[in-house]
């Protein structure tokens, strides 16, 4: 820190997500949007922007937009809503235009509460959310002196989610991006994947100093695809802005691209080409129309959010805080963990978490293996929690019984049945078991009479060796403490 | 004049066309008086008006979610000024 420069400088933030939709065929064709096909297979004469092909609208495009709209509290969900072409050349849109929504987009004026820095709540405004489509992919490493097309991904379904500039550090981005994520995949409406593109994000950052109104100079960095990288490149962005405009120097309004192995942003287009796109209504679509029944039916498909989620599970089933968050974040894991609790009895829902965030996870990534492969189901799952809260088996067994479980059709009472594991409570058999054990080891004996606590400890292993992890642990400890 | 020079240049930069400087000054006389003509719609008084997105008096039709297309690589790549067994190729673009 320069002792010469006092002025403070406050971040201001936008964020424009563009949100894959998981729809099998297009915005406007019923060509396939399978990830992952054999290069320029998924490509239709109207992607191909053959003459004479129209475009034809996806109604699923429609609902999951307005999905999102409802999810967001969004005041606006238009009654009718139309497209317009944005217009650019870029070897991946042989059309020449990207067909959007500029002036009638379908969602405006939601919200989404974050906690800011400070751990209070903050309420982000989002702007707009229109549809569009996706371009092609160009790749620049398969050839020196060509890109490579590859239209597989041109026309896929989109939608944009614009937020307003509320976003006050890169921490807040990159939570206000995760609400975002977790709203869209809880809907259903995206598959999240950052890796392969389906939820990016561009960032609209610029300063100003502390106290001044009106907002300083934005550059735009394009296309960031991880929560980290949203917020290095911010960060990274703050700092090259303050350290030009400490040094008299001024931003720029312009796109950057962030590097992530250089770790830098550097300017990406020509400035007199920027921001001049000449949008135009699209003539080739009408406009969309809707009525309130349309948009009420969609109520049904949200579901209950993380948020909602957390709530019940702390307040009604008890859940640690934190255990709570981390099961309802994940959409997967929180409709596993309610279909097993559905079916408990005596167990209670807190063993269920601790062991479906314990061992079961370490399991699944034991196997690597996905909760929704089912390869042990909520009710094999419950079934073993039973036998854990009944006694007939212990916390150390129930692991045992559930690795034995993975992958077949038996209950965790077949399990226990045919491997003997049931714990054993009978305080004959285990006194017999007790008393052999302080007879082979005296010296160790002697030593616990005298005081020493660690040979506890090493009586209570030593008898859980013995039978395999099956004693009652409660029982074996009685048993010592009378002896 | 309503429009300039400069004005013609940068649209024929936006619309990847090369106009020669014999033409430019041919351009700007003509592209004016479409501009002339067009400026007449600005002194309809439009403050009751909708908007209006299509002149056809026609709602969106929608498509249900169904792949209904195959794959038209071959003949798609085949018309192609240059592509390789898989791709689309273009002078390199650097971003």
């Amino acid at each position: 820190m320069s002792n010469q420069n006092t002025t403070q400088w406050e971040t201001v933030i936008g964020l424009e997500i563009h949100t894959q939709l998981k729809t099998k065929s297009k915005l406007f064709a019923g060509t396939n949007t399978a990830y992952g096909g054999e290069p320029n297979t998924q490509v239709s004469l109207l992607e191909a922007a053959m003459p004479g092909t129209l475009p034809v609208f996806n109604e699923k495009v429609l609902r999951y937009a307005i999905r999102f709209g409802l999810a967001v509290g969004a005041k606006v969900i238009a009654k009718e809503s139309t497209f317009d072409r944005k217009n650019y050349f870029y070897p991946d849109s042989p059309k020449a235009y990207q067909i959007t929504q500029l002036n009638h987009p379908i969602v405006e004026h939601g919200e989404l509460v974050i906690q800011d820095d400070k751990g209070n709540d903050k309420t982000i405004r989002i702007n707009r959310a229109h549809i569009e489509e996706d371009a092609g992919k160009s790749i620049h490493d398969k050839y020196t002196q060509y890109s490579a097309i590859d239209l597989n991904r041109c026309g896929t379904p989109l939608i944009e989610i614009v937020s307003e500039p509320d976003l006050s550090s890169a921490k807040e981005a990159v939570r206000y991006m995760r609400g975002i994520h977790t709203i869209v995949t809880h809907l259903g409406i995206c598959d999240g994947n950052l890796q392969e593109g389906s939820f990016r994000c561009d960032a609209n950052v610029s300063i100003r100093p502390v106290g001044q109104k009106e907002l300083g100079t934005r550059t735009e960095l394009k296309n960031i695809n991880s929560f980290r990288f949203v917020e290095k490149a911010i960060n990274i962005e703050i700092k090259r802005q303050i350290k030009l405009l400490e040094s008299g120097g001024t931003v720029t309004q312009e796109t950057r691209l962030y590097d992530a192995d250089k770790n830098e942003t550097r300017p990406m287009r020509s400035k007199e080409e920027a921001n001049d796109y000449r949008y135009f209504p699209d003539p080739d679509l009408l406009p969309v129309v809707i009525d309130q029944a349309y948009i009420d039916n969609e109520k049904q498909f949200i579901p209950e959010f993380p948020a909602q989620k957390i709530i019940r599970y702390t307040q009604d089933l008890k859940l640690k805080p934190d255990d709570a968050t981390t099961i309802a974040h994940d959409k997967e894991l929180s409709e596993y963990f309610d279909a097993a609790v559905k079916q408990l009895g005596k167990a209670k829902p807190k063993v269920a978490a601790n062991m479906i965030l314990g061992e079961f996870s370490a399991l699944l990534n034991a196997n690597d293996a996905k909760v929704e492969d089912n390869n042990i189901s909520p009710e094999q799952f419950a079934e073993l929690l039973e036998a854990l809260a009944a006694g007939t088996i212990s916390h150390k067994i129930a692991k045992v019984v559930m690795e034995k479980i993975w992958g077949t059709d038996s209950t965790a009472a077949q399990i226990i049945d045919k491997e003997g594991l049931a714990q054993v409570s009978d305080t004959g058999e285990l006194e017999t078991i007790v008393k052999e054990i302080i007879k082979n080891n005296p010296s160790q004996f002697e030593a616990y009479k005298g005081g020493d606590m660690k040979m506890f400890n090493y009586f209570v292993g030593q008898v859980m060796k013995q039978t395999r992890g099956r004693a009652n642990p409660a029982q074996v400890k009685t048993l010592l403490e009378e002896l | 004049m309503l429009i300039n020079r400069k004005e013609v240049q940068q649209i024929a930069v936006l619309a990847k066309l090369n106009v020669s400087k014999d033409e430019i000054d041919t351009i700007v006389t003509s592209l004016d008086s479409v501009v002339e003509m067009i400026n007449h719609i600005n002194e309809v008084d439009t403050d009751n008006v909708k908007p209006m997105a299509n002149p056809m008096d026609a709602v969106q039709r929608l498509r249900a979610d169904v792949v209904t297309e195959t794959s038209n690589k071959e003949v798609l790549l085949s018309m192609a000024t240059n592509a390789d067994d898989d791709y689309f190729l273009v002078p390199t673009v650097v971003e």
